[in-house]
């Protein structure tokens, strides 16, 4: 099955408790793209992904991958569906060596042959990590961290990659590699993204869809490169 | 100097299973945050179905299993029936619950069994052999730390090399994380309490026979000395745990071989008090940088 949306999201709403700090968001992220989420710090992003993945149980909407409702799924479900969430800070486990980080991203898989390939892959995807196999995850650098959780959610051969401001932390060289491996994936193996970025030049540059979202709504949707270059829209939500 | 190497022996034997049921403590601190102070209890309890099914079957060996199943069987049913609802965000609150748990499992012990002290049988010889002139201590000496031995390898082997020991390791270490990945955070808490509960039982099974017998309170001592081992390695480190139950083992002997076994519960307390002072996070915590 290609083309079509492989996510809808409807009518989300969802918080911390004291009111909800999304409102009504709807956002459809069509198969074999990349959708960028920008808007400035405390828009809601975070919280957008946290909902989608069930880290966060939201109050309303609904929540469609591929025609199935995700709603009530357990979030160590949602790997079986095809969702993986690298979240904000990227979730590298320490205390774990990086070839245990990697295994662990694939133990869900009943397959285990796919599963044992697909950590070959990574580890050809990633060179620098197939170096460090038995090096603990807190002894990466931040680049590599990126790597590692990258890698580790490629594991489970997602359909759906949710990651949290990737940008993070990192040098403006890593970025671009990071930015351009999204690119490579998605025209390689058609995998579908949707990352949230508080850098909205680097994610407007790989993203096919912009989503700008601004206190807890989503305020414009357009095609990444039409939001590149509308000047107005930029000054208005992105801040430059 | 054959007091010595006699004292040394019993030591080690003794320090084999504090040093189990230190890693039982540390098994579960480690998965859970939690000193679970009932493991005592929980332990004892698993000896009294030991002493019925050996009593009943007149098979010290069926005893034996089905004290580790009930121990397996306790730590699944307090972890599932207890610490799940307990509120975590006091460290305080799952503690004065798992002291709850001990006034409640030895006051069921008491009226199911009674509070007098029954006969607990070694499956072999407590006497001391010498081979060459040389002390290689009892035929019991050598089962407690055989099976210890064995117990350690098989957990160290359980959770480096095995899919389901990374799986406890992750939810131990990242919860969330592993959740994402798929890892069922909530089964491999309630097995890790299980195998704790297990290791504990088997602990108590090894040290019950060479105490007074077996009583609700037979273990109360035993926990003194085992968390104080536990504490010594640092809480947090499974090769700790072994190492400092194996150094209490010995400490307790020399001291009661040498100034007498009144001053035991002392020392005990002596060496805590040490630890805590000198190196509250244990021997093994990684020596962290210090600014001047």
């Amino acid at each position: 099955m290609t083309g079509g949306d492989l996510l809808t999201v409807r009518g989300l709403v969802a918080g911390y408790g004291a009111g909800p700090v999304l409102h009504e968001i709807d956002l459809t992220v069509a198969r074999g793209t990349i959708a960028a989420v920008v808007g400035a710090n405390g828009a809601g992003k975070t919280t957008l992904l946290r909902a989608l993945s069930g880290t966060l149980r939201p109050v309303a909407g609904q929540v469609v991958l591929a025609g199935e409702d995700l709603r009530g799924t357990p979030v160590e479900q949602l790997v079986r569906r095809g969702v993986a969430h690298v979240p904000e800070g990227r979730g590298v486990i320490g205390e774990l060596t990086v070839d245990e980080n990697l295994r662990l991203g694939g133990l869900w898989r009943r397959d285990r042959a796919d599963a044992r390939r697909a950590l070959d892959e990574v580890y050809q995807l990633f060179e620098p990590l197939a170096r460090r196999r038995r090096q603990h995850g807190h002894q990466l650098s931040g680049g590599e961290r990126q790597m590692l959780a990258l890698g580790r959610a490629l594991v489970g051969r997602p359909r759906l990659l949710l990651l949290d401001e990737p940008s993070l932390g990192l040098a403006p060289r890593v970025v671009a590699q990071t930015m351009a491996l999204l690119r490579h994936l998605r025209d390689s193996t058609g995998l579908t993204v949707l990352l949230v970025e508080q850098n909205v030049r680097s994610a407007l540059s790989v993203a096919d869809q912009g989503v700008v979202m601004s206190l807890g709504r989503v305020v414009h949707t357009a095609p990444a490169a039409r939001l590149r270059d509308d000047d107005d829209l930029r000054h208005a939500y992105l801040g430059f | 100097m054959d007091r010595f190497l006699f004292l040394t022996l019993d030591g080690l034997s003794r320090g084999a299973v504090y040093a189990a049921f230190a890693l039982s403590l540390v098994l579960i601190w480690r998965a859970a945050r939690i000193v679970n102070f009932a493991q005592g209890a929980m332990a004892v309890a698993a000896v009294y179905v030991a002493y019925s099914v050996s009593t009943s079957t007149g098979s010290y060996w069926l005893g034996f299993l089905a004290a580790i199943a009930a121990g397996l069987l306790l730590g699944t049913v307090v972890d599932l029936a207890v610490m799940r609802f307990v509120d975590h965000r006091s460290p305080l609150n799952p503690v004065i619950v798992a002291l709850g748990l001990v006034l409640l499992i030895q006051a069921v012990l008491g009226m199911i069994y009674g509070n007098e002290f029954r006969p607990a049988e070694p499956p072999f010889s407590r006497s001391a052999r010498t081979v060459g002139g040389l002390a290689v201590g009892s035929p019991y000496d050598l089962f407690v730390v055989a099976t210890v031995a064995a117990v350690v390898v098989a957990l160290a082997w359980t959770f480096t090399r095995t899919a389901i020991g990374l799986r406890m390791r992750a939810s131990a270490f990242a919860p969330e994380v592993s959740r994402l990945l798929g890892v069922k955070v909530g089964g491999m808490l309630t097995l890790g309490w299980a195998l704790a509960s297990g290791v504990g039982a088997l602990a108590g099974m090894l040290i019950i026979p060479t105490e007074l017998g077996l009583h609700p309170h037979a273990m109360d001592l035993v926990f003194v000395s085992a968390f104080t081992a536990a504490v010594v390695g640092g809480l947090d480190s499974p090769p700790g745990a072994v190492v400092g139950g194996l150094l209490v083992g010995l400490l307790l002997s020399y001291v009661s071989g040498y100034a007498g076994s009144d001053l035991t519960p002392l020392a005990v307390l002596a060496l805590l008090l040490a630890v805590l002072l000198v190196r509250p996070a244990g021997l093994f915590a990684p020596v962290t940088a210090r600014q001047v």
